[in-house]
């Protein structure tokens, strides 16, 4: 327990300090992104890893907060601290509603499912030109202010979204580690064995997608206000497939795993610069080795692999 | 509304339905041999369009030779992604297979953007585009092109699975695989060909559409997803049941288009698919056991 503590204390530091070694710069805005990607990466671990439910559909939820925030305050001028909570409010429920039926699905059914969904939603984002501004995008979405303090430049904002990215994670932890993360577990492992257990699967499967919709739709209004200009370009199939790549390479069913794959992804790009192109090459095949060598991702893989190597050199023989 | 416009759409419909039919096939033979949907299936549709594009302008070959090699390479890249991705994977759980078919549909559409760009191309219709007219409402020949090579696949198909032994074992595999194998059926062996014979189908689709609707190295997602759609109505068995799944989707779609909005066009297949894995998930026509392969 106090471990736990120290461990996000000590993460929650470096995170604070990360901009003194940046010092600004274009670095400071990836950095943003990498916040930002973090809360969606973590949200997506909570029902993937956890509760061992696919969902290509998530960033339509991420759209849906984004789009919802950006219109109550740019078009209806609304105040952003309302439109947030707001949105992640009318998301949760679109979520929960959607759950019940999807999540009678299973495996790759209920992949096929929650990607038509994300696309049906990517496709609303385009049409619905007088709302949205359809494929040109929806600009003029205000930053987030509190007083005078207007996080406009990406250091105020670095400090903002990774201030809620730190609450989102703590939260997540705790989680994990409740009564609740514990029956996510069970309904991993086995739903039959949890029900007899007297764990409700159905509901607890449609909370945990409801509430990582939430989250999302909370990373996507943070995108828009400090993004300020949305896109449905954002918003599609191929940013689904990402934030299932920063999950499954950080770890499933580890929150700081998903730290770990959403930074790296969000890095990777720019530090590939010249290769601008091929990310999508590279996505695929990150993908296909992670799941093929390290099917544990980053956190539990790098240590397997080392006493692998270890196991190998004593016991060359053996083998 | 004139009927003659609804009978129209109707064709169009009707033609790129058998589309989605032939690629839903693929889908069904698949996951009847393995339990996988296999999210790379679009991808051999887009091979199957390129290929031709490669063999036709780079290796100045006719459209009649061009085809069969491009149906070959694309049958040689469902063999070698079965190999390279899905049989060295230790924990086959469905989460991974999932995860690893969308890797590879990601890395095979990487690859053809590098080797190909990112334009969109025209391949020339088999026969002329001069419309032809049927009951006041115009067909293009490669609508007819579609359905005629759609019908005699599944022809083939049908000889295939129940006539042939190699069919017969794959049939066998599908119902109980322990059992096959038990009998001596080289399960390994078939779920090879299962790959193979849906990669052949689905570059197949992407031939026979590529010069109605374009093709580059990104059209695999929309129609791979539509063929999945198919399968679905059609409770995922490769026969007459995934091509009238097909051709409903097809038409609905082109009716929906024409009549309500074509910009929405692509949504009415996913609130289709939704309705039906929310509803019926095996099928509009299945019985919940219903025949498979």
């Amino acid at each position: 327990m106090r471990r736990d503590l120290l461990k996000f204390l000590l993460f929650a530091v470096a995170i604070l300090v990360a901009p003194l070694a940046f010092k600004g710069g274009y670095l400071m805005n990836v950095l943003v992104f990498a916040g930002i990607n973090t809360m969606l990466a973590v949200a997506l671990n909570l029902l993937l890893g956890y509760a061992g439910q696919i969902s290509l559909g998530h960033a339509g939820f991420f759209g849906l907060g984004a789009y919802l925030s950006g219109i109550l305050t740019a078009t209806y001028g609304w105040n952003a601290w309302l439109a947030m909570p707001l949105a992640a409010l009318a998301v949760g429920m679109l979520a929960g509603l959607i759950g019940f039926p999807i999540l009678k699905l299973k495996g790759h059914y209920l992949a096929m499912a929650t990607l038509g969904l994300g696309i049906i939603i990517y496709i609303v984002f385009n049409e619905t030109v007088d709302l949205t501004g359809g494929p040109s995008g929806f600009s003029g979405i205000p930053n987030l202010a509190i007083g005078s303090l207007v996080f406009d430049n990406d250091l105020k904002n670095y400090y903002l979204i990774w201030a809620f990215t730190l609450a989102v994670v703590l939260f997540c932890l705790n989680l994990a580690r409740s009564r609740v993360g514990r029956a996510l577990r069970a309904v991993h492992d086995s739903e039959v064995a949890a029900r007899v257990m007297g764990v409700n699967a159905r509901i607890l499967k449609v909370q945990v997608f409801a509430l990582s919709a939430v989250i999302s739709s909370l990373a996507g209004s943070l995108y828009a206000h400090t993004m300020t200009f949305v896109s449905p370009a954002s918003f599609g199939f191929n940013f689904s497939v990402e934030l299932l790549t920063m999950v499954v390479i950080g770890g499933l069913g580890s929150i700081y795993g998903s730290f770990l794959g959403a930074a790296l992804l969000t890095l990777l790009p720019e530090l590939l610069r010249g290769a601008q192109d091929y990310d999508i090459l590279i996505y695929g095949g990150l993908l296909m080795v992670m799941v093929m060598f390290l099917p544990g991702g980053l956190v539990r893989g790098i240590p397997d692999l080392f006493r692998k190597l270890a196991g190998r050199g004593e016991g060359a023989g053996n083998a | 509304m004139q009927l003659e416009q609804i009978l129209q759409y109707s064709f169009s419909g009707l033609s790129t339905g058998a589309i989605y039919a032939l690629i839903g096939i693929g889908f069904s033979i698949i996951f009847n041999a393995t339990g996988i949907i296999n999210f790379a299936q679009g991808e051999f549709v887009m091979l199957g369009g390129m290929l031709t594009l490669f063999f036709l302008e780079v290796l100045q070959l006719p459209l009649w030779a061009a085809i069969p090699c491009a149906v070959a390479v694309s049958a040689l890249a469902g063999m070698l992604f079965e190999r390279l991705a899905i049989r060295p994977l230790r924990r086959p759980t469905p989460l991974n297979l999932v995860i690893i078919t969308i890797a590879g549909s990601i890395l095979i559409r990487g690859l053809a953007m590098l080797l190909w760009g990112k334009d969109t191309h025209a391949i020339p219709p088999f026969s002329g585009d001069q419309p032809i007219s049927i009951a006041g409402a115009t067909v293009l020949p490669q609508h007819l092109w579609i359905l005629a090579i759609t019908l005699l696949v599944i022809a083939v198909n049908k000889f295939f699975f129940y006539h042939t032994i190699s069919g017969k074992a794959m049939r066998a595999c599908s119902y109980n695989r322990r059992a096959a194998g038990l009998v001596g059926i080289d399960v390994r062996r078939m779920v090879l060909l299962s790959f193979i014979i849906s990669s052949v189908l689905g570059s197949l689709a992407g031939i026979i559409v590529a010069p109605l609707t374009m093709t580059a190295y990104d059209v695999g997602i929309m129609l791979g997803l539509k063929g999945f759609c198919a399968a679905i109505i059609g409770g995922m068995s490769s026969g007459v049941a995934t091509v009238v799944g097909g051709l409903i989707l097809g038409v609905l779609e082109s009716l929906g288009a024409g009549l309500i909005s074509s910009g929405y066009k692509d949504a009415i297949a996913f609130v289709i698919l939704l309705l039906i894995l929310f509803v019926r998930p095996q099928g509009l026509f299945g019985k919940a056991e219903s025949e498979r392969v």
